[in-house]
């Protein structure tokens, strides 16, 4: 049985204005549910990580609608935007990203502390726990720069995953780990699949790619392939 | 504390040197503020209770502000026949049979009223002459009006009653003359006259002007050395209310048809000199200010510039543009809020250090200090100035961080 879509693109086209308008993506069309470890591939330039932002409502189409869990998003304004990101889509880069003068805890407490939902000690429970599924527990308290690259990365993953979003969207997060490390965070994202969460990963390692549940290539901002593995 | 503060914190606290020297800044021009702010105010109230207890609060005089309508005017005004150089009448000066007069003014409520006869004399004492200008009194009126019994070192008011051409003279002029309580001086008049009078007291007031060139004698001996029998000019007001001098100066004008003059009107021009003073003061230390303003600025631009990274992820978190707006107005606030606290310790050690400096005024060895005033006025303005300007400051690279796209940022950084 299908799970219902929380994410879908109807007929998405990202220009970026200028003396010679850019186009990034163009007709994409997609549905991605609950459960599903999406990852998309395509050389670079095709458009992977504007997707991407698009579907996280970091960047508008120009044309076409973004709807999460079927509500359209076009129409909605910055602060509101920012305000469903919050609650219900995480983010991971290829760089950490992690504020360099708070500890890796206070990094992970950051998106809960400003949604607001939870108590002090429930937010530090909470975060500590997260950590503590991403093997993290013991580092809680170092800053970012005394964390290898990989244990940064967790942290950013374990901080995406906060506010428990529905959809986690990952941006090259091997990019810069080693072999070890990034099957390490692969799988810590098929793991957020199988906990029923929406997983979207751009890649441009193919071996890595084949742990997702649906394969998704773009050429030229185009979708040219859509393949359910698993 | 809110999440925001927070970060704002931490930004400021890892740019220790750069905060400290925006935070100094502050300082100095809140400080600054608050001490010449205390030191103007007090150098003027002090200007103003030395002229107000020294002199009267409003003087009647015998002169009038137009020249009087004269007879030739009467006649042919409002004629076709034109007439020029039309000299006015001579009229002896003075007011004559001034006792409705003075019964009229006494009958005023919160009014004390005093007669007073003043013309130029000579004093000679000891071979020099001195000018001075003579005072008429009578003295159980006149310590209704003056401090002129308060202001006596020597001697006292009352020997005027009971000496015969008994004289009252200023500090600076007995120190000019070398003469002193119990001496004989000589007074000249215009008029011709020539009477020998016994100094009985010696006044201060503070005011040099008055103690080097004022004397003091009963009125009827200054009217029979001026030849003015039964004449003021000048009737010397006080008042219970020294505000409300220039409106009541106003009324008696109109009453009585004499200038008279309220202590404002008598001390514009000086009032103007504080005026024209506080206006450059205020600029030099908004000047510190601005200064200090552009500390704060330059420090919140260089942080949002090193920043830019962190911003684009506390957006891509779900973080408005508010948040992060609040982030970097806090930090000029911080800033400013630091200094002006640290300003406000400055200014006020500022204040008691510059009230403590002592000076030595005239002979009787008087100890004063600066005049300062404290007044929490002065704090709160420095404050707000300081806090508006570091506010501003924060303000303009806050709404460019608040604008940044964080998918520009992030894919720069990719």
């Amino acid at each position: 049985m299908t799970e219902p879509s929380f994410v879908t693109a109807e007929g998405v086209h990202r220009v970026l204005p200028g003396p010679v308008p850019v186009t990034l993506v163009r007709e994409i069309a997609l549905s991605i549910g609950a459960g599903e470890f999406v990852v998309v591939t395509g050389p670079s330039g095709s458009g992977k990580s504007s997707l991407l932002y698009l579907l996280g409502l970091l960047d508008r189409p120009t044309q076409g609608e973004i709807l999460i869990e079927g509500r359209p998003t076009r129409a909605l304004s910055r602060d509101a935007a920012a305000a469903l990101r919050l609650a219900s889509i995480g983010f991971v880069f290829q760089f950490h990203f992690l504020l360099p003068e708070f500890s890796a805890l206070e990094n992970v407490m950051l998106p809960m502390r400003r949604l607001g939902t939870l108590e002090g000690a429930a937010m530090e429970t909470r975060g500590r726990d997260l950590l503590a599924t991403l093997e993290m527990a013991d580092y809680a308290d170092r800053r970012p720069d005394q964390l290898s690259g990989g244990q940064r990365q967790r942290v950013a993953i374990a901080r995406a995953l906060a506010n428990a979003p529905k959809l986690v969207l990952a941006d090259e997060p091997t990019g810069n780990l080693d072999s070890r490390n990034a099957e390490q965070v692969f799988a810590i994202l098929a793991g957020l699949a199988k906990a029923g969460r929406a997983v979207v990963a751009v890649t441009h390692n193919l071996d890595l790619a084949a742990m997702a549940s649906r394969q998704i290539t773009l050429l030229d901002g185009r979708i040219v392939e859509d393949v359910r593995t698993h | 504390m809110p999440l925001t503060l927070e970060i704002a914190l931490t930004h400021i606290r890892e740019r220790l040197r750069q905060t400290v020297l925006s935070v100094l800044g502050v300082m100095t021009g809140v400080g600054f503020a608050v001490a010449m702010a205390a030191l103007m105010q007090g150098s003027q109230e002090d200007f103003i209770r030395r002229i107000i207890d020294a002199t009267p609060h409003i003087t009647v005089r015998d002169d009038f502000r137009a020249v009087p309508w004269q007879p030739a005017d009467a006649v042919y005004g409002t004629s076709a026949v034109g007439l020029s150089s039309v000299k006015p009448k001579e009229e002896l000066r003075g007011i004559r049979n001034p006792q409705p007069k003075l019964a009229l003014l006494a009958a005023l409520p919160g009014v004390a009223v005093a007669p007073t006869l003043r013309g130029p004399v000579v004093l000679r004492f000891g071979g020099r002459d001195v000018a001075v200008s003579l005072l008429g009194i009578e003295p159980k009126a006149e310590v209704r009006v003056s401090k002129l019994a308060h202001d006596i070192r020597e001697g006292s008011l009352n020997d005027l009653y009971t000496t015969a051409n008994g004289i009252i003279i200023g500090s600076g002029l007995a120190r000019k003359l070398g003469a002193g309580l119990g001496d004989s001086v000589s007074l000249s008049s215009s008029a011709g006259t020539i009477r020998l009078a016994k100094v009985v007291a010696i006044v201060h007031s503070g005011v040099v002007a008055i103690d080097d060139a004022t004397a003091y004698a009963r009125l009827k001996v200054v009217q029979v050395l001026l030849d003015r029998p039964n004449v003021i000019n000048e009737i010397r007001l006080r008042l219970d209310d020294v505000n409300g001098a220039r409106a009541l100066a106003q009324r008696i004008e109109r009453r009585l048809g004499y200038r008279t003059e309220s202590w404002e009107e008598i001390n514009e021009n000086v009032l103007e000199v504080f005026q024209i003073r506080n206006i450059i003061i205020y600029t030099v230390v908004g000047g510190i200010l601005v200064v200090a303003a552009f500390g704060i600025f330059n420090i919140v631009s260089t942080i949002v510039f090193e920043k830019t990274r962190d911003i684009a992820i506390l957006k891509s978190l779900g973080f408005t543009e508010a948040d992060v707006r609040a982030i970097f107005v806090s930090e000029g606030f911080l800033i400013g809020s630091f200094g002006t606290a640290l300003g406000w310790g400055l200014g006020y050690a500022l204040c008691r250090l510059l009230g403590s400096i002592e000076i030595k005024v005239g002979t009787f060895a008087e100890q004063t200090g600066l005049p300062v005033t404290y007044d929490w006025r002065h704090y709160a303005i420095a404050a707000a100035c300081a806090l508006t300007a570091a506010g501003l400051a924060g303000y303009l690279p806050a709404r460019r961080a608040g604008r940044l796209d964080p998918v520009a940022i992030i894919r720069g950084a990719a």
